[in-house]
């Protein structure tokens, strides 16, 4: 097992410096391009180079990739350059506005998911599954960006019961923050769902499980006691790479609804070439995706008693 | 497969699907035809669904901001995803397949570094790369096509090496290998027909991603350049009026959840009619 965990750590690491290379080399390989996303476009030449000097862009390449990973392994992303201040001080509170509209998200989409994957899983081809299967396709069939029209168009011109935008900008409020968690719900939870009734489906169909039938038990300890403990292994996977999945519903979510998170910084530092900006952001998005990857396959390993050590 | 092709009959839900995609795509075919207005015209502006034009026209569904009539964009707009998507999505599996075969086919040192490389891209979240390659390329046409082809052929590439490294060991491929083929001939002739199930099943489900994926690039101003009209597109003109004219917003919407919905419930039914028999 300890075997297992040193080699997929090592396997993260090695993603983390392929996808840090790939990223310096695709934003900072033409350092002339640096210095005017940097001072601007209308610097003069000498302006530049004299940036590009005091920066120490006039190294090779490999020595400034160095550099530029040493800074970042400390936390040291540089200055944004449209906030004239740290890139950090911006980047942990908007990542921690995330982590709450994420977790609210995943606090609902886990219970509701893994239930409905169940009762479905449970029946094969009843009525409960054929309903519980369609609804789950058409949820994931409507995105992000269009279950957050339809529900504002509900809950804000209709109704008028809940606030349009979720920019907080008075505060931390729990009403702003409904809507942009539900738009993450309602596609996050069919996917789930789904998994989590074709886990339960085949179990259902083992011979275990028919064994439990045969000799006489109650099918609510069959299905508690025995099915249940297996077909939620999978689910467990599927809902650590949700994560990732999460990441990137949340660039739309806040966009629409101008929540000031993580998703919404990356977007806007795209849109406005704010080059160290940029890096971090992609840096921690990956980050968060690999070790959640890792975490998911060691846990499923761990749950697992087939595959332990392989 | 060509025969669980023909029994999407048997499933209502693949038909259903299949019905939605067929409008769509009769709707793209005759779009010149059925538009009641030129699409780029600007007529009367804010005018709410069922409204009359100056000549006596009924718009059906509104105009939006600056007066252009919302159908006649909503069904030109269908041609804009139907070409794009499906073009984008073959460019995928055209760099996606050949990779996927090689890896699994050849293995060994082949499929070490092409499998490390997909494992690097999928590794990303997918909107991540998409903001990151469009904002730095630029929004145009082709940049777009880049991107998904770059985000999306991975997946595929696992998908193939999966179902090549299955076939490799069946018979027909060793006859075809003791009859001395070379490895391209029987990796494009042997094993990839013989692949073709799971791959159409995965092909709807992923032209249904690329067509969210080109919606949320419109919405998020990353799309094709305006004034052509673009689903996502209009979505991301009119939202900050939607609380006062939904309908600008709503029924572009309703029109791209649609045909991604069709998509996904064909893919849900070539699925049921394949794991049948």
């Amino acid at each position: 097992m300890l075997v297992f965990i040193v080699r997929r750590l090592g396997t993260m690491v090695l993603t983390m410096v392929v996808v840090s290379i790939l990223l310096f080399l695709l934003l900072e390989i033409n350092s002339a391009g640096v210095a005017i996303k940097v001072l601007g476009p209308y610097t003069s030449e000498e302006q530049r180079n004299l940036w590009l000097e005091a920066n120490g862009y006039f190294r090779p390449i490999y020595i400034r990739y160095f550099s530029w990973l040493g800074n970042f392994i400390v936390g040291d992303f540089g200055d944004s350059i449209r906030f004239k201040v740290p890139v950090g001080e911006i980047l942990w509170p908007r990542l921690a506005s995330t982590g709450i509209l994420g977790l609210a998200a995943m606090a609902v989409v886990i219970p509701l998911s893994l239930i409905l994957g169940v009762l479905a899983g449970m029946r094969e081809g009843s009525t409960l599954d054929r309903v519980i299967s369609v609804g789950s396709i058409v949820t994931t069939s409507i995105p992000e960006f269009a279950s957050a029209v339809f529900l504002s168009t509900i809950f804000v011109f209709y109704l008028d019961i809940l606030p349009g935008t979720s920019s907080m900008s008075d505060g931390f409020s729990v009403v702003q923050l409904i809507l942009p968690a539900m738009v993450l719900i309602l596609y996050d939870f069919g996917y789930v769902t789904r998994m989590t009734r074709a886990s339960m489906a085949e179990v259902m169909t083992t011979h275990y499980i028919r064994t439990a039938v045969l000799k006489g038990l109650p099918y609510k300890t069959v299905i508690m006691k025995h099915a249940l403990r297996n077909a939620l292994i999978a689910p467990f996977t599927v809902i650590m790479l949700q994560i990732n999945w999460l990441l990137s519903g949340v660039i739309v979510v806040e966009f629409a609804f101008a929540y000031k998170g993580f998703g919404a910084l990356l977007l806007e530092a795209s849109l406005n070439q704010d080059l160290f900006m940029i890096e971090a952001c992609a840096m921690v998005a990956v980050f968060v995706a690999v070790i959640t990857q890792m975490i998911a396959d060691i846990g499923y390993t761990y749950l697992n008693p087939r595959i332990r050590f392989a | 497969m060509f025969k669980s092709l023909a029994l999407i009959r048997e499933s209502i839900v693949g038909m259903v699907g299949l019905a939605l995609i067929l409008f769509w795509v009769f709707v793209a075919v005759f779009a010149d035809v059925i538009a009641p207005f030129p699409p780029n015209a600007t007529i009367m502006p804010m005018a709410l669904p069922g409204m009359e034009g100056p000549d006596g026209a009924v718009f059906w569904l509104g105009t939006d901001h600056i007066g252009r009539d919302i159908l006649s964009r909503i069904i030109h707009g269908s041609r804009r995803v139907l070409i794009f998507a499906p073009l984008a999505t073959f460019c995928a599996y055209a760099v996606g397949i050949p990779m996927g075969l090689a890896a699994g086919y050849r293995r060994g040192m082949t499929d070490d570094v092409l499998s490390f490389i997909g494992n690097i891209i999928l590794s990303f979240p997918v909107l991540v790369l998409y903001v990151i390659i469009i904002a730095t390329l630029g929004a145009s046409a082709i940049n777009i096509l880049v991107a998904v082809t770059f985000a999306s052929a991975p997946g595929i590439f696992r998908i193939v090496r999966g179902l090549a490294l299955d076939l490799r060991n069946r018979e027909y491929v060793f006859a075809a290998e003791t009859r001395g083929e070379s490895p391209w001939r029987i990796m494009m002739i042997e094993i990839l027909p013989n692949a073709r199930g799971p791959l159409i099943v995965d092909a709807c489900l992923r032209l249904g991603y690329v067509i969210i994926t080109i919606g949320v690039l419109g919405f998020l101003g990353l799309g094709l350049p305006p004034p052509d009209p673009d689903w996502g597109g209009m979505i991301n003109e009119t939202r900050s009026m939607a609380t006062s004219f939904p309908h600008m917003t709503i029924f572009p919407v309703i029109a791209i959840s649609s045909l991604i919905l069709g998509f996904n419930l064909l893919a849900d039914g070539l699925r049921e009619v394949s794991l049948r028999d």
